[in-house]
């Protein structure tokens, strides 16, 4: 078994295009039925963190500017740790995330145990 | 507001051959855990040994003089006099000890023991925080619950657990010298490690509890009994302000809920009657009630706990009806509850919502990835699934659970599916 990361990604070009709490509310029930599927395999390792909606980008100026909806087409909504035999089925399961359904998108990446 | 189902005996009504064993099982501990409390845990025999003969003095004393007009008061003062004797005639222990009471006790001189209600709850809640220490392992933290906290025999533990005496008395003997040897302290839990500490105390009731309600000993009585104590112990903490805490309110919530079907779960052979099967009528409104009311207690904080994702989901099955609206939340309390702690029961049970929720096709995709294979309840579940499905997958899944149950009960269960899946016409 290995460890593989999701990243859930959306574009949010501003604020005010985030879902509202109406449209958050029902689609919690599709990722707690999602995170409940992948806990009940026993191949959740860390569940969801939630993040604030505020945001910072640091630029290559050292620059800062307020949440990173202006300039960055996608943003992080949140990830999770899994565990999974390998990238095929890391993958099945990051194809049920509800993210997909909203026009976002899923990183997947394996954790590399680092070499002795 | 709390009352146990187990009612207590009431005292006139009882002849002599009653009142001991019952004063027995409610004044043995609360005279342990004060003596313990106050000698510390080094000395928890030598409280034992001057509780056991205080009943010893009374069974003498009371065949022939009759029944004193308040037996629990006589105990205490005969248990009064015998630690003043004992510590009379063990001066240096006597010494030693008055030198440390008086460190953290700031008494002097004679020694008193207090037996008020006030210092018997005391000393109860600080005994709890002891036995319930991760330092002795789950078993050995019930079985010491189970002799110092409510008083039950070595036997009757050995009873409980499908065991011996032997047995049973070496582990409580381990568990005793395991204490003294790490040095735990009876003493009441500080504020700023309620939490830490109260997991541990809640784990071993959670245990205690489940000892009685999914116990495979037929004995009835005695399943309720632990349930009870279980019940008791926990309405301790929940009587102290600085232990009625959300997580302990969730977990008395869960107890009333699951002991409000007591009596619709046994048939009067001790055999489980499943839930499907049981007669509502049976099921105790008044701990329905209190399981309400306590789960609504619960609902402060922040905390979410695993009892009270359980105490929802037995409330929600204390309705019968299958509505939607109960599968659709006791499904998002599975979801919940497996994100927060995996157990493969959970995991199935979370499957079966499912089916009650999307249907079967749904819940048959999602079972086949459980992983189960060395479990007979995940044929069962698969069985279940299939049935009507495909009637002869159903039937290899069941023939499968079979092969692996290994309890009659389980057995019963299986073949009367089977039964049903072969009485289901062939066009399935």
């Amino acid at each position: 078994m290995n460890e593989f990361l999701l990243i859930f990604r959306r574009a949010f070009s501003s604020p005010e295009e985030q879902p509202s709490p109406e449209m958050m509310q029902q689609s919690i029930k599709q990722w707690q039925d999602w995170f409940g599927s992948i806990a009940a395999q026993d191949k959740l390792v860390r569940p969801l963190q939630r993040w604030d909606l505020e945001g910072r980008v640091v630029k290559k100026d050292k620059d800062v500017i307020n949440g990173p909806y202006a300039e960055i087409k996608e943003s992080i909504g949140g990830l999770i740790l899994i565990r999974a035999k390998d990238y095929d089925e890391a993958v099945e399961i990051a194809q049920g995330c509800p993210i997909l359904a909203l026009g976002g998108n899923v990183e997947v990446r394996m954790a590399v145990t680092p070499q002795v | 507001m709390y009352c146990s189902w187990a009612t207590c005996p009431d005292f006139i009504s009882m002849n002599e051959s009653d009142l001991l064993p019952h004063l027995f099982r409610t004044e043995y501990r609360k005279m342990v855990s004060v003596l313990s409390y106050l000698f510390g845990i080094e000395h928890i025999e030598t409280a034992e040994d001057i509780v056991s003969d205080t009943f010893l003095s009374a069974t003498e004393s009371w065949s022939i003089k009759g029944i004193p007009e308040n037996p629990a008061a006589w105990l205490y003062t005969v248990a009064k006099n015998k630690t003043r004797n004992y510590l009379r005639h063990h001066t240096v222990f006597e010494q030693k000890l008055v030198q440390q009471i008086q460190i953290t006790t700031e008494k002097t001189a004679e020694i008193n023991l207090d037996l008020s209600d006030q210092n018997i709850k005391d000393s109860q809640l600080a005994m709890i925080f002891t036995i319930c220490n991760p330092a002795i392992s789950g078993a050995s933290q019930i079985s010491l619950a189970l002799n110092i906290l409510c008083g039950f025999g070595v036997q009757e533990i050995a009873d409980a657990f499908l065991s011996n005496k032997e047995t049973i008395y070496k582990r409580l003997k381990r568990a005793k010298e395991k204490l003294k040897e790490d040095q735990i302290k009876i003493e009441q839990p500080q504020l700023s490690e309620i939490n830490h500490r109260l997991e541990t105390v809640l784990t071993t009731l959670y245990l205690l509890f489940s000892e009685g309600y999914y116990s495979v000993s037929h004995n009835t009585t005695l399943r309720k009994d632990l349930c009870a104590e279980a019940m008791r112990l926990n309405f301790l903490l929940l009587e102290n302000p600085k232990t009625n805490t959300p997580a302990v309110n969730a977990l008395f919530s869960l107890m009333c809920f699951h002991s409000s079907r007591f009596e619709a779960r046994i048939d009067p052979e001790g055999a489980a009657i499943l839930y499907e099967d049981q007669d509502e009528q049976l099921w105790n409104k008044e701990l329905i009630e209190q399981g309400i009311h306590y789960l609504n207690q619960a609902s402060t904080g922040k905390n979410l706990t695993k009892y009270h994702l359980e105490a929802a989901i037995a409330y929600w099955h204390t309705h019968k009806a299958n509505t939607f609206e109960k599968w659709d939340n006791i499904l998002q309390l599975y979801n919940q509850l497996l994100v927060l702690e995996y157990s493969p029961i959970i995991a199935m049970n979370r499957t079966f919502a499912l089916t009650k929720v999307k249907g079967k096709p749904a819940a048959i995709q999602e079972a086949e990835k459980l992983n189960l294979a060395n479990n007979h309840l995940y044929f069962s579940l698969l069985g279940d699934l299939y049935t009507g499905i495909d009637n002869q997958k159903a039937l290899l899944h069941f023939n499968k659970a079979l092969e692996m149950a290994s309890t009659p009960l389980d057995k019963k269960v299986i073949l009367k599916n089977i039964g049903k899946l072969q009485s289901l016409p062939p066009s399935l």
